[in-house]
C-alpha cells in the first residue's frame, strides 16, 4: 500500500521523532511511504484565530500536494481533522472545491488507518510499561476515534492499559488558546496531570501530538512523575530498542 | 484589546488559580454530570430526541413572526396584554409603567435570566418597589448582590457552609437549624411572606406555545407557581426566540430541557398560563402582560450563518461540560450568558470590539457541541465569531504580523524550512547559553506555566533528507 505521510508543522519542526516513528510503523505493516516535499502546514493556526486569509493558502496548498494520492496518513488527530472536516468550510468558494472533500476522505490519522484501513491492530510492539490514554478532542469528538487506539495499545505486549478519569476532558491546549489564555490553559492542564497520576500510570499517551507537548510541558513543570509518549512512539518500540 | 478583554483576563487567571473554588465547581458539575448521563438513559432514543428539539427550535426560528403574532392574537383574545420590546430600555420602562399604575410597593420574581439581561431590578428600586428573588438560587445571590453565576444554578459556586453564614446574617429571624433541610425550610419562611405581601409577580418563560397561545415555565421548587398566580399582577418577561410552534412539541421539549438541565425527567412543576384569572376561575392575577424582547435578537436572526444561536433553550448543559467554565467560573465571563452559548451570543449582540475576547476564551474542544440538545454547533460559531473579528480589523498588531510571517513561510516548503531551522538554532542558543526561556518573548506566555519542550536539532524533513528517508 502507497501511503504519503503529512507530518504536521509542529511535528517537523518540534517532534521530528513522532514522524520517524510514524514511518517505521507503517513500514512495518508494509506500506510504501512517501513525503510529498511540497506540503508545509494545514492551516489550522491561521483558522482557529480567525486569520482565514493566512489559512486559505495553506489548504488549498494541501490539497494540490496530496490530492493525487489514495491514501494519506497524519500523527495527528486534530491536522486531519482539520482537512477533513473544517476544509470544505474554509475552502467553499476556491476553485479546489471539488477536491476538497475527496481529500478530505483519504486522510487519515494514523491509528485510524492502521485499524480501518490496513486493518491491523497488531503492529508487533513491545512495550513494557503502565500507560493511560488521553481521549483528544478532535479525535473524539470530530473524527470518532477512540477504539482504533484502544485495540492498538490493547495488542502491545508488556504494555498495561490504565483508563484515566474523565478521559476525554481537554487538555488546556487549544492552540493559540494555550498563550493568550495562559493561566486558564494550566489550570485545565493541571486537572488533566491529576488525572492522569490518578491512574498510577509511568506513561500517558494520545493520537495528538499538540496535546501531548502540553501536557508533557505541565507534567514537567511540576516535575510530576508520568511521561507523555505519541502512540506512534509506543507503536514503534520493540523489546531491543528499549 | 479592550478594557472588558483585560477584566476578563484578570478575572480568568485569578478564578483559575482558586483552588477552592475550582473544588467547589468541581464537586456541583460532577454530580450534575452523572445525574445528566443516567437521565439520558430514559430515553428510548436520546439522539432521536435532540433530532426532534432541534428541528421543532430551527422551525421556531425561521418562522419567529408569524408564530409570536399567533401567540399574542390568543392572549389578547383572553384578555392579556402583549408588549414588543425592541431593547431593554424599552422592556424596562414597559414593567415600570405598569408598576406604577397598578401602585406596587413590592415584587416577586421567578427565575428568569431575561430579568438580568435588561437589569430589571434596579429599575424597579429605584421606583421605591421591593423586589425579592424567589427561587432558592436567586435569593441566595440577591442577598450576597451577585448576579447570577450559572444560567440554570445561578449559587452553583457557593457551598452550604457560606450559605449558612449568609443566612444567620440576611435573614436571622428565620433560621432555626443549620442543615440543608432547615435552610431551605428559613427560605421559605421568608418567602412565603413576600409572596402574600406581593402586588406584582414577575416570570420569565421557558417557551411560549402559538398554538396553544400559552407561556410554559419550567421551576423545580413551586416558586413560580406562587409568582404567577398568588400576586395581582403578573408579568412575563421573554426573549422573542422562546416561541415553539405547537403544544405536543413541549411533549419531547420539556423532558429534553429538564435532562439537559439537571438531569430530571422534568421539572418539579411545569406550568401553562394562558391569560389573566378568567371569569369562574378561583386564582390567577387580574391583570397579566408578556413582554416580548428583542434586544439584538434580530441582528441574530439577520445573520444566515448564526441564527442558529436563536434555538438555545438556556439549559445549561454546554456550560456544565466547558473546561473553561469549569476552571474560570460564571462570573469572569461579566455577561449574562456565561459559558459556550454567552460567548457565542454576546460578541454578535453587544459588539465585537468589546467582547471578541469571549470568542477566543475556548479551546475548541468543542464538548459543548456535544450535549447541546438542540444541537447548535458552537464551536462553530466562535470560529465564525473569530473570523469576523479578524475581518473587522480587531487583531491585536502582534497577532497580525505573526500571521503574515505565518502565511509567508508556508508558502513554501524551503521558506518554511528556513524560518523553523532558524527559530529553533537561535532558542536552542539562548537556551544553551542559560537564557531563560521567559526571555525569548513569544514562548515567555508558555513557560511561564509549563516546561519548554526539547528544541531538536534537526526537523523532521532535515532527518528524511539526510537518511533519504531510511529510519
Ligand atoms: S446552547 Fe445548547 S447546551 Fe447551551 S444552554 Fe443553549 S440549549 Fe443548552
Amino acid at each position: 500500500m502507497k501511503v504519503a505521510l503529512f507530518v504536521p508543522c509542529f511535528v517537523d519542526q518540534l517532534q521530528p521523532q513522532v514522524g520517524v516513528d510514524t514511518v517505521k510503523v507503517l513500514r512495518r505493516i508494509g506500506c510504501e511511504v512517501l513525503y510529498p516535499e511540497d506540503q508545509t502546514c494545514c492551516g489550522q493556526p491561521g483558522f482557529n484565530t480567525g486569520q482565514w486569509d493566512a489559512a486559505r493558502p495553506c489548504a488549498e496548498r494541501f490539497v494540490r500536494v496530496f490530492r493525487d494520492f489514495e491514501w494519506i496518513v497524519c500523527p495527528s488527530g486534530s491536522c486531519t481533522s482539520m482537512v477533513r472536516t473544517h476544509y470544505p468550510e474554509l475552502l467553499k468558494a476556491s476553485r479546489w472545491n471539488d477536491d476538497v472533500v475527496a481529500v478530505g476522505k483519504r486522510v487519515f490519522e494514523l491509528s485510524q488507518f492502521l485499524v480501518k484501513v490496513a486493518n491491523v491492530t497488531d503492529v508487533g510492539a513491545e512495550f513494557p510499561h503502565t500507560v493511560t490514554y488521553h481521549a483528544s478532542c478532535h479525535a473524539t469528538r470530530e473524527l470518532g476515534i477512540y477504539d482504533e487506539p484502544i485495540a492498538l495499545l490493547k495488542n502491545v505486549a508488556g504494555l498495561e492499559l490504565r483508563e484515566m478519569p474523565n478521559e476525554n476532558e481537554c487538555c488546556g491546549f487549544g492552540g493559540m488558546f494555550a498563550t493568550k489564555f495562559g493561566m486558564v490553559s494550566a489550570a485545565m492542564g493541571d486537572v488533566k496531570a491529576g488525572n492522569v497520576e490518578a491512574t498510577g500510570a509511568q506513561y500517558v499517551t494520545a493520537v495528538d501530538p499538540s496535546c501531548l507537548m502540553h501536557l508533557d510541558g505541565v507534567l514537567r513543570f511540576k516535575n510530576r512523575t508520568p511521561k507523555a509518549i505519541h502512540i506512534a512512539s509506543i507503536l514503534a518500540s520493540r523489546a531491543e530498542a528499549r | 484589546m479592550s478594557r472588558l478583554a483585560e477584566e476578563f483576563l484578570i478575572a480568568a487567571a485569578q478564578k483559575s488559580a482558586d483552588l477552592t473554588h475550582r473544588a467547589t465547581i468541581k464537586r456541583n458539575v460532577d454530580s450534575y454530570d452523572t445525574a445528566v448521563a443516567k437521565g439520558k438513559l430514559r430515553f428510548a432514543d436520546w439522539e432521536a430526541a435532540r433530532t426532534y428539539a432541534a428541528r421543532v427550535k430551527g422551525e421556531a426560528v425561521s418562522n419567529l413572526a408569524p408564530l409570536l403574532e399567533e401567540f399574542e392574537r390568543k392572549i389578547v383574545a383572553r384578555g392579556g396584554h402583549v408588549y414588543w420590546a425592541e431593547t431593554a430600555d424599552d422592556a424596562r420602562q414597559y414593567i415600570c409603567d405598569v408598576a406604577r399604575k397598578n401602585n406596587v410597593k413590592t415584587v416577586v420574581k421567578s427565575k428568569s435570566m431575561v430579568t438580568e439581561e435588561i437589569h430589571l431590578l434596579p429599575a424597579l428600586e429605584k421606583l421605591g418597589i421591593k423586589v425579592w428573588e424567589t427561587d432558592l438560587g436567586e435569593l441566595i445571590v440577591q442577598l450576597r448582590n451577585e448576579p447570577p453565576y450559572h444560567i440554570v444554578t445561578p449559587a452553583m459556586h457557593l457551598t452550604r457552609e457560606q450559605i449558612r453564614d449568609l443566612f444567620q446574617q440576611k435573614l436571622p429571624d428565620d433560621m432555626n437549624g443549620e442543615s440543608h433541610q432547615e435552610l431551605v425550610a428559613a427560605a421559605r419562611r421568608f418567602l412565603r411572606r413576600a409572596f402574600f405581601a406581593a402586588e406584582m409577580g414577575i416570570s420569565g418563560a421557558n417557551f411560549l406555545v402559538a398554538d396553544a397561545g400559552m407561556v410554559a415555565i419550567s421551576t423545580n421548587e413551586g416558586n413560580g407557581r406562587l409568582t404567577t398566580s398568588l400576586p395581582r399582577v403578573h408579568v412575563v418577561v421573554t426573549g422573542i426566540e422562546k416561541v415553539i410552534p405547537r403544544l405536543e412539541d413541549l411533549g419531547v421539549l420539556w423532558p429534553v430541557l429538564a435532562t439537559s438541565g439537571t438531569g430530571q425527567p422534568i421539572t418539579t412543576y411545569s406550568t401553562l398560563i394562558g391569560g389573566p384569572r378568567a371569569e369562574g376561575e378561583v386564582d390567577g392575577p387580574e391583570e397579566f402582560h408578556v413582554v416580548l424582547l428583542d434586544n439584538g435578537r434580530t441582528e441574530v436572526l439577520a445573520d444566515e450563518e448564526q441564527q442558529e444561536l436563536l434555538r438555545c433553550i438556556r439549559c445549561g448543559a454546554c456550560l456544565n461540560k466547558c473546561p473553561v467554565y469549569r476552571s474560570v467560573g460564571g462570573h469572569a465571563f461579566n455577561t449574562t450568558y456565561p459559558g459556550p452559548i454567552g460567548s457565542a451570543l454576546t460578541p454578535i449582540v453587544n459588539g465585537m470590539k468589546d467582547w471578541g475576547h469571549l470568542s477566543y476564551a475556548c479551546s475548541l474542544c468543542t464538548a459543548c457541541d456535544s450535549v447541546c440538545p438542540v444541537k447548535i454547533k458552537l464551536s462553530g460559531h466562535l470560529l465564525e465569531n473569530r473570523r469576523k473579528y479578524v475581518s473587522e480589523g480587531d487583531a491585536k498588531t502582534s497577532e497580525k504580523v505573526g500571521f503574515s510571517v505565518f502565511r509567508w513561510a508556508t508558502a513554501g516548503p524551503r521558506r518554511f524550512a528556513l524560518l523553523g531551522w532558524f527559530g529553533r538554532k537561535i532558542t536552542r542558543a539562548a537556551l544553551a547559553i542559560g537564557m531563560s526561556p521567559h526571555a525569548l518573548g513569544p514562548l515567555a506566555s508558555w513557560t511561564k506555566y509549563r516546561a519548554m519542550p526539547d528544541v531538536p536539532k534537526d526537523s523532521f524533513r532535515a532527518l528524511w533528507e539526510k537518511n533519504d528517508g531510511n529510519f
